[in-house]
C-alpha cells in the first residue's frame, strides 16, 4: 500500500514523490490535499495532490524539506511504503470560466497551484501565472505551469533567474496592463498576505489557499483554525481555500509560528540521530 | 420465553441457590464496600500508570458476596446493555472469573472497556438494592465487571464467540468507536463479512484518541479489537467515507448494509475574544496529539504544548482527562474553570475525586470570557466572571448566571476548551438525502437505528450528540439486530 513509484528531485529541497493510491487518485479533484505520516513516530502532515493518474491509480506530491516530518517524506525512495496516507481532504477549487486569471504561487506553493491552473485553462480561462521564489534554485514547476498557462512571469527575490523582484511586483505589472477578472494567491503566509494586498487594492476577487498547522485533517481538533471574515474556520473542512481578502493572516503567522521552537529543536536532533546513524 | 422469566430461570439454578443459602443477607449488608486499590497520587500526578489498579481476587470475591442475588434485581435496568448482573457477580464469588466474564461478553462487547469508564453511579450502580433499599453505597459493579474482564484478557483464555458459517453478505462499518465494534462483533457472529473503515490510522475511535491510557490502556482496547480480527472482522485505516470512497462506491462494490458510528469529533469553541491565540487549543486537540500522536513519549515527531500554568474549560470527562493530562506533561499549576458548580458536573464521580487528589483547582462557578496574549500573540491570561445558578433549564440542572462586575483576571500560559463537541459532519454531507437535525445529528428509527436511507443504520455519538461509551455500544448492538432482520427480508424478495 502506498507504494513509492517514481522520485524526482526540482532541487535539493523541493523532491516530486509518486504514490500507489488508486482510490484517492480516482476521488480527488484540484484543490484537495492528503494526510501523510511517514514511519511509526512521525507526524500527520497535509501536502496538497499536486497531479492525479487515474489509469496508473497513483497520486504525485510535491514536498519542500522545511522540517523533521518534510524531510522523511522527501527521504523516502522508490519502492518505499508511506505509512499512512489519506484523503483525499479540502473543498476541491470552484473551476469556472471566469475570463482571465491572474495565478500567484511563491515557493512550494507552486506545487498545489499547479492543479488548479491546469483545471482554469481546461475550463476556458486565460491564465497568466507568476511564480517566484527567493533564487533560482527555488524556483519549481516552471514547465508544467508554462504548459497550461497562456503566459508565465518568473520573479526571483535576488534576480538569479527571471525578473528581479517580489511577487507583487510581478503582479502589479500584470494588473497595470490588462483586466483580471479572478486571482488566485498560494504561497508562504507572508506572501499570501501581500499578494492579497496587491489585489484588493485593483478590487480583483481573490482566493488563497492556507498553509496552516494540522493535526488531524478531519475537523476533528481546531489546530486549523483562521478567521475569516471575522468568523472561525477550519481549513481542513471549511478550506483550504478562502477569499483571500477576508483571512486574517496576521492572526494566521502568529498561530503557524506557535510550535516553532519545538521543530526546530526536533528538527536537529532528528539529524543528529541521522548522522550518527551513519557513521555506525 | 421473556426476558423477566429467563431471568428467573438462571437464578434457580442449584449453585446460586446454594450460594444465596451459604451466607444470611444480613451478613453481606454488613459488608463494606471495597475500596479500589490506585496508585498514590503524589507518583500517579506525574506518569501515565494507570490510576485504578484493579481489585485482587480476595477483594473481589468479598465485594461479590456483598450482593444478595436479589430476586428482582433492579441493577439490570440501570444498564444500558442490560448485563445480567447478579449472575456474573455470583460466578465471581463462587470464583468462577472466566465464567463471569463469559456472562458479560452475552451482552457488552467490551466490558473491560465499560469496567473502567461507565458513569456507574448514574447506571448500574444507582439502580442496586443497596443504594434504593438501604440507601448505602451499592455493589461495586464496575470494578466487578473490570475484573472479570481484565482477568480473562490476563489468563490468555479469552472465549472467542462462536461465529455462524459466512453468508457472504458483505456490509460497512464506518468508524472504529465503541459503536462501530459493537455493531462490527455482532454481524461478525451471524455470519456476516463485516469490513469497519476508520478514519485515522488507529482503531478505536474516543477510547484510542480521547481516553488517556491512566484511565484505559490501549492495550486493554488493543485485546476486544483482537478478538473481532479473530472472529474474522476486516479493518481499514486511512478510509474516509465520503472522501476517500464514498457510499454509492461501496454499494457498487458488493456492500449491502452501512452502519454509521462515526462519533461526535467536532470540537466546539466559545467564541469569545482571544480564543484564537497561541497556546488555545481544544481538548480534541490536546488529547489527540498526545494519546494518538504520542506526543508526550521520547523520539515522536509531534509536539504538544507543555503549559507551566494550564487551565481547562469545562467540567465533562473530556476537560478531566485533559487536566490530568497537564499535571503528567509536568504542569505546575492547573485549574478546571466550570461555570456550574461541582454537583453539576457531568464528569463521572471518580473522575472529579482523582483529580481533586492529585492538585487540580477547581474554579467552579466561573466562567471565561476573554483570553489575553502577549506581544507575539501568545496566550498569558484569562479574564473570568463570577456565575450564580438560577433557575432550572430544560434539562432540570441550573442553569448559571453571570454577576455583573464580577470580572477577574488569572494567569494561564495554556488553556484548553473542553466545551463540548459536535456530529462529525463529513459523511453526512456526502450524502445530501440523509435526514439530519439542525444538531447535525443523524436521524434514525429510535426502535430500528435505521435512517432515512434504507440500507444505512447509525448510532452512537453520530445520532445522541456527546454521549457514553456504553449507549454507543447498546446502540451498535441494536443497529445490528435490526440491519439483519432488514437483510434477512431484503434476501426473501
Ligand atoms: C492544505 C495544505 C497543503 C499543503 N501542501 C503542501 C505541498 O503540496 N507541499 C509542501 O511542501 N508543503 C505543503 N504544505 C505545508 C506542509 O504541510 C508543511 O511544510 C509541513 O507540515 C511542515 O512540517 P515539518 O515537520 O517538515 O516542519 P515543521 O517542523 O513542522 O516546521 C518547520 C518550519 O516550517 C514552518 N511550518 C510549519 N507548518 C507549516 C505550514 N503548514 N506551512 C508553512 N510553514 C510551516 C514552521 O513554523 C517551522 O518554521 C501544505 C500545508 C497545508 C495546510
Ligand atoms: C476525552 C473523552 C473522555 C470520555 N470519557 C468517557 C467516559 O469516561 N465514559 C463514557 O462512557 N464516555 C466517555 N466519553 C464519551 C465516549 O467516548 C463517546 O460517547 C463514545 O466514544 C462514542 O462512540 P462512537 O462509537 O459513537 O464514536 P467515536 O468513539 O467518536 O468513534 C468514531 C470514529 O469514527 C471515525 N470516523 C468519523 N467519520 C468517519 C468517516 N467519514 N469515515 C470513516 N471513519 C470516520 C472517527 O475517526 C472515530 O474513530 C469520553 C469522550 C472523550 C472525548
Ligand atoms: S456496562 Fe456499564 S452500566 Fe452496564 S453493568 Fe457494566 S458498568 Fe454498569
Ligand atoms: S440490585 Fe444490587 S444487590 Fe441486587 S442483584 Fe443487583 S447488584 Fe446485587
Ligand atoms: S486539522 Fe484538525 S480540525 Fe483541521
Amino acid at each position: 500500500m502506498n507504494k513509492v513509484i517514481s522520485k524526482h528531485y526540482y532541487s535539493e529541497n523541493v523532491v516530486s514523490l509518486e504514490i500507489e493510491a488508486p482510490r484517492i487518485a480516482k476521488a480527488r479533484r484540484a484543490g484537495h490535499f492528503v494526510m501523510v505520516r511517514v514511519g511509526n513516530t512521525g507526524e500527520r502532515i497535509p501536502l496538497t495532490i499536486s497531479t492525479a493518474n487515474v489509469e496508473r491509480g497513483t497520486i504525485t506530491l510535491v514536498v519542500q524539506k522545511v522540517g523533521v516530518s518534510s524531510r522523511k517524506i522527501t527521504e523516502l525512495e522508490v519502492g518505499d511504503e508511506v505509512t499512512d496516507l489519506v484523503g483525499p481532504l479540502g473543498q476541491a477549487t470552484h473551476v469556472e470560466n471566469f475570463g482571465t486569471i491572474l495565478a500567484c504561487g511563491g515557493g512550494v506553493g507552486v506545487a498545489p497551484l499547479l492543479p488548479i491552473v491546469e483545471e482554469l485553462k481546461k475550463a476556458g480561462n486565460k491564465v497568466i501565472s507568476v511564480i517566484a521564489a527567493r533564487s533560482k534554485d527555488l524556483i519549481i514547476l516552471e514547465d508544467q505551469i508554462r504548459q497550461h498557462s497562456d503566459e508565465v512571469i518568473v520573479m526571483t527575490d535576488d534576480g538569479s533567474y527571471g525578473k528581479k523582484g517580489l511577487i507583487t511586483e510581478g503582479m502589479e505589472e500584470v494588473i497595470n496592463r490588462e483586466k483580471i477578472d479572478q486571482a488566485v494567491i498560494i504561497g508562504p503566509g507572508i506572501m499570501m498576505k501581500f499578494a492579497a494586498l496587491t489585489t484588493k487594492k485593483h478590487n480583483i476577487p481573490s482566493i488563497a489557499s492556507l498553509n496552516t498547522i494540522m493535526v488531524d485533517g478531519t475537523g476533528m481538533c481546531g489546530a486549523c483554525r483562521v478567521t475569516v471574515g471575522g468568523k472561525t474556520r477550519f481549513v481542513c473542512v471549511d478550506g483550504p481555500e478562502f477569499d483571500a481578502h477576508e483571512v486574517d493572516f496576521d492572526e494566521m503567522l502568529m498561530r503557524l509560528s506557535g510550535y516553532r521552537e519545538d521543530e526546530i529543536k526536533a528538527d536537529e536532533q532528528y539529524l543528529c540521530v541521522s548522522k550518527n546513524k551513519g557513521k555506525a | 420465553m421473556n426476558n423477566s422469566e429467563y431471568l428467573k430461570q438462571e437464578r434457580a439454578a442449584a449453585w446460586r441457590d446454594d450460594l444465596r443459602k451459604a451466607k444470611k443477607n444480613k451478613e453481606r449488608t454488613s459488608l463494606a464496600r471495597v475500596k479500589m486499590p490506585e496508585a498514590p497520587p503524589i507518583e500517579r500526578a506525574r506518569s501515565y500508570v494507570e490510576v485504578n489498579s484493579g481489585l485482587t481476587p480476595e477483594q473481589a470475591i468479598n465485594e461479590a458476596s456483598r450482593c444478595i442475588d436479589c430476586a428482582n434485581p433492579t441493577c439490570i435496568s440501570g444498564c444500558p446493555v442490560e448485563i445480567n448482573i447478579p449472575k456474573f457477580v455470583k460466578n465471581i464469588e463462587r470464583g468462577e472469573f472466566l465464567e463471569a466474564a463469559k456472562v458479560l461478553k452475552e451482552t457488552n462487547a467490551l466490558p473491560a472497556v465499560c469496567g473502567r469508564v461507565c458513569p456507574q453511579e448514574k447506571q448500574c450502580e444507582a439502580s442496586c438494592f443497596y443504594q434504593l433499599k438501604l440507601n448505602t453505597e451499592p455493589v461495586a459493579i464496575g470494578y466487578l465487571e473490570r475484573f472479570a474482564a481484565d482477568f480473562e484478557q490476563q489468563s490468555g483464555k479469552i472465549s472467542i464467540p462462536e461465529v455462524a458459517p459466512s453468508n457472504g453478505i458483505k456490509v460497512a462499518v464506518i468508524g472504529s468507536g465503541p459503536a462501530g465494534l459493537a455493531f462490527a462483533g455482532d454481524m461478525a457472529k451471524l455470519g456476516y463479512d463485516v469490513v469497519i473503515l476508520e478514519a485515522l490510522h488507529e482503531i478505536g475511535g474516543v477510547l484510542k484518541y480521547g481516553i488517556p491510557e491512566f484511565r484505559l490502556p490501549n492495550s486493554i482496547v488493543d485485546v476486544e479489537i483482537e478478538s473481532l480480527r479473530k472472529m474474522g472482522v476486516k479493518f481499514e485505516t486511512n478510509f474516509i467515507v465520503g472522501k476517500t470512497a464514498t457510499i454509492d462506491d461501496l454499494r457498487e462494490e458488493g456492500f449491502k448494509g452501512f452502519f454509521v458510528g462515526s462519533g461526535a469529533g467536532l470540537p466546539r469553541f466559545m467564541n469569545i475574544p482571544g480564543e484564537n491565540l497561541v497556546g488555545v487549543l481544544s481538548s480534541n486537540e490536546y488529547l489527540t496529539r498526545i494519546n494518538l500522536m504520542g506526543a508526550s513519549s521520547q523520539g515522536m515527531d509531534t509536539p504538544v504544548v507543555r503549559g507551566k500554568k494550564v487551565a481547562v474549560i469545562g467540567g465533562g470527562n473530556t476537560a478531566m482527562d485533559s487536566v490530568r493530562t497537564a499535571l503528567r506533561l509536568g504542569a505546575e499549576k492547573v485549574s478546571i474553570i466550570y461555570r456550574r458548580s461541582l454537583e453539576e458536573m457531568p464528569a463521572r464521580v471518580e473522575e472529579v475525586k482523582h483529580a481533586q487528589e492529585e492538585g487540580v483547582e477547581f474554579l467552579t462557578l466561573n466562567n471565561p470570557v476573554e483570553y489575553i496574549g502577549d506581544d507575539k500573540g501568545k496566550v498569558k491570561q484569562i479574564r473570568v466572571q463570577r456565575m450564580e445558578l438560577g433557575e432550572p433549564d430544560s434539562s432540570g440542572r441550573r442553569s448559571p448566571v453571570a454577576v455583573d462586575g464580577s470580572e477577574y483576571i488569572i494567569d494561564a500560559d495554556t488553556v484548553v476548551v473542553s466545551v463540548g463537541v459536535s456530529p462529525n459532519p463529513i459523511l453526512p454531507q456526502s450524502l445530501p438525502q440523509l435526514k439530519v437535525s439542525r444538531w447535525g445529528t443523524i436521524e434514525v428509527d429510535p426502535d430500528t437505528l435505521q435512517s432515512s436511507i434504507p440500507d444505512i443504520f447509525a448510532g452512537g455519538d453520530i445520532v445522541r450528540g456527546g454521549a457514553t461509551v456504553i449507549l454507543a455500544m447498546g446502540d451498535g448492538r441494536k443497529a445490528a439486530a435490526s440491519m439483519h432482520q432488514y437483510l434477512t427480508n431484503q434476501t426473501k424478495k
